[in-house]
């Protein structure tokens, strides 16, 4: 590779930078603004269907099992792709130096490209929200010299970063690893209404919560957790359990989730679907679903005291507050999937 | 959540980013409003933080006496644990976890130091010594 393709700029295009909670809906949010289809945040969350619940002891990070309040990393891109006929091309590479040529190539041909990457690895992250999370999502506009010019969705401006520091962070090793994935939109968006799809996401995403035959998935997992919280060893390992709770709560607030692990975002979508599809009825379930949220937080709150140790560990009220959730959430779907 | 309870307060741990959150105005209307971060968040990241933070101490007082490898240090350190480098460095855990004692450290090849170094992104001068 000569010397001076490495060095000269590409011409950053003129990108709309959005702030958005979550990372993955931003970025595909922001890339079809991009093409002139203005797409919220929440309305590619919502008709992804990627709204859901799930507690997998056999996973673990760092020693504490897996939580999530969405679906699996890529569920939002693919859900988007097939439900818009999208020409959403992923691109993923054996050798860094390839990934690198291909993306700028991409950025010659003045296209926004998305990239998956790792949080740790990324230098205008401050300190401490830095962790191996190997599924963060991102837009890359342009390059000047040796810097790329960014567009994280997590962040309320553009920034940048240096080539050597993204290489890094695409190519990382380990659970979930990018393989240097890029993904763009390439070639004509098909016009395609989506408000027509809506009821069958909301469809789907109640069954995701009320249906999927496992344990640990959907409402019957935050039972599930319910349980679990109770039975953690408080006497035993109080570190472990401290962790614990406080585990439960960084995935529901710290990981871009708008709120209340999502709740709230999925709220915002029910409210654009209640004026889309003219159903008033939706609007009064979106509030409900709030009122959830509000609930959620609230059993953040605590959990988070007892993890710091600022209120004394009380466990049963964890279980209570969760197990309330969890038959909150079952009544909630069982009336969205009759609203729509 | 409504715009008026956002927290605001700018919790160093968030380092000045404030986040997209969602609330509703008094008109039950969804919009984004940006975050300074909230109690239940700010404490559950400074904990885990601080969690890491304690492991990282307590593996450089060992490797000071040696009884670890600084190896052990830089891995908490990083914020990784055994499984993670594990997956980080392709090797087996086992593997690893030999490699973080005094003696299997000292044992390592120059290629498995440099795996370790790519994995951790540090240079191999740097997981040698407790700097």
């Amino acid at each position: 590779m000569p010397l001076s393709s490495s060095t000269q700029a590409i011409t950053p295009i003129a990108f709309q930078h959005r702030q958005s909670a979550h990372c993955e809906s931003g970025v595909i949010s922001s890339l079809l603004h991009h093409e002139g289809i203005p797409l919220s945040e929440a309305m590619v969350f919502g008709l992804s269907a990627s709204l859901s619940f799930a507690y997998i002891p056999l996973v673990k990070i760092n020693q504490l099992p897996l939580i999530a309040y969405r679906m699996v990393p890529r569920f939002i891109l693919k859900g988007m792709k097939h439900q818009l006929r999208l020409p959403l091309r992923f691109e993923t590479f054996r050798s860094s130096s390839d990934g690198r040529q291909r993306l700028d190539e991409l950025l010659a041909r003045g296209r926004p490209v998305g990239l998956q990457s790792s949080v740790f690895f990324l230098p205008y992250f401050p300190e401490n929200m830095r962790f191996h999370f190997n599924a963060h999502n991102l837009i890359a506009y342009g390059r000047e010299g040796n810097e790329y010019l960014i567009s994280d969705p997590v962040f309320n401006s553009p920034t940048r970063c240096a080539l050597a520091d993204l290489q890094r962070a695409r190519f990382v090793r380990g659970a979930l690893a990018p393989k240097g994935l890029l993904y763009h939109l390439d070639g004509p968006v098909p016009k395609v209404d989506h408000v027509p799809l809506l009821r069958g996401a909301i469809k789907k995403n109640c069954f995701m919560m009320l249906h999927v035959p496992l344990p640990f998935v959907g409402c019957s997992g935050i039972r599930l957790l319910a349980r679990r919280v109770l039975k953690l060893p408080a006497k035993k390992d109080l570190e472990y359990t401290r962790r614990f709770i406080g585990h439960i709560v960084r995935m529901q607030e710290e990981i871009g989730t708008g709120g209340a692990g999502f709740r709230f975002l999925y709220a915002a979508f029910l409210q654009e679907c209640a004026v889309l599809l003219n159903n008033p009825r939706l609007q009064e379930l979106s509030l409900e679903l709030t009122a959830i949220g509000d609930e959620w937080r609230e059993f953040a709150l605590h959990a988070a005291r007892m993890n710091k140790g600022r209120a004394d560990l009380d466990l049963p009220l964890l279980h209570g507050l969760l197990k309330d959730l969890a038959e909150k959430e079952t009544v909630f779907y069982k009336k969205l999937r009759k609203a729509v | 959540m409504r715009p008026d309870e956002v927290p605001q307060e700018n919790a160093p741990v968030l380092g000045g980013v404030r986040k997209a959150v969602y609330v509703v105005d008094q008109n039950g209307h969804y919009l984004i409003a940006q975050s300074g971060g909230d109690e239940a968040e700010v404490t559950v990241t400074e904990e885990a933080v601080a969690w890491f933070g304690r492991l990282a101490e307590d593996a450089r007082q060992r490797a000071l006496r040696g009884e670890t490898s600084p190896l052990e240090y830089h891995m908490f350190r990083l914020r990784m644990d055994v499984p993670t480098l594990a997956q980080a460095t392709g090797l087996w855990r086992w593997r690893v976890r030999r490699h973080l004692t005094p003696q299997g450290f000292a044992h390592l090849s120059p290629a498995l130091l440099e795996r370790y170094a790519e994995a951790l992104g540090l240079s191999v001068a740097q997981i040698q010594s407790l700097g």
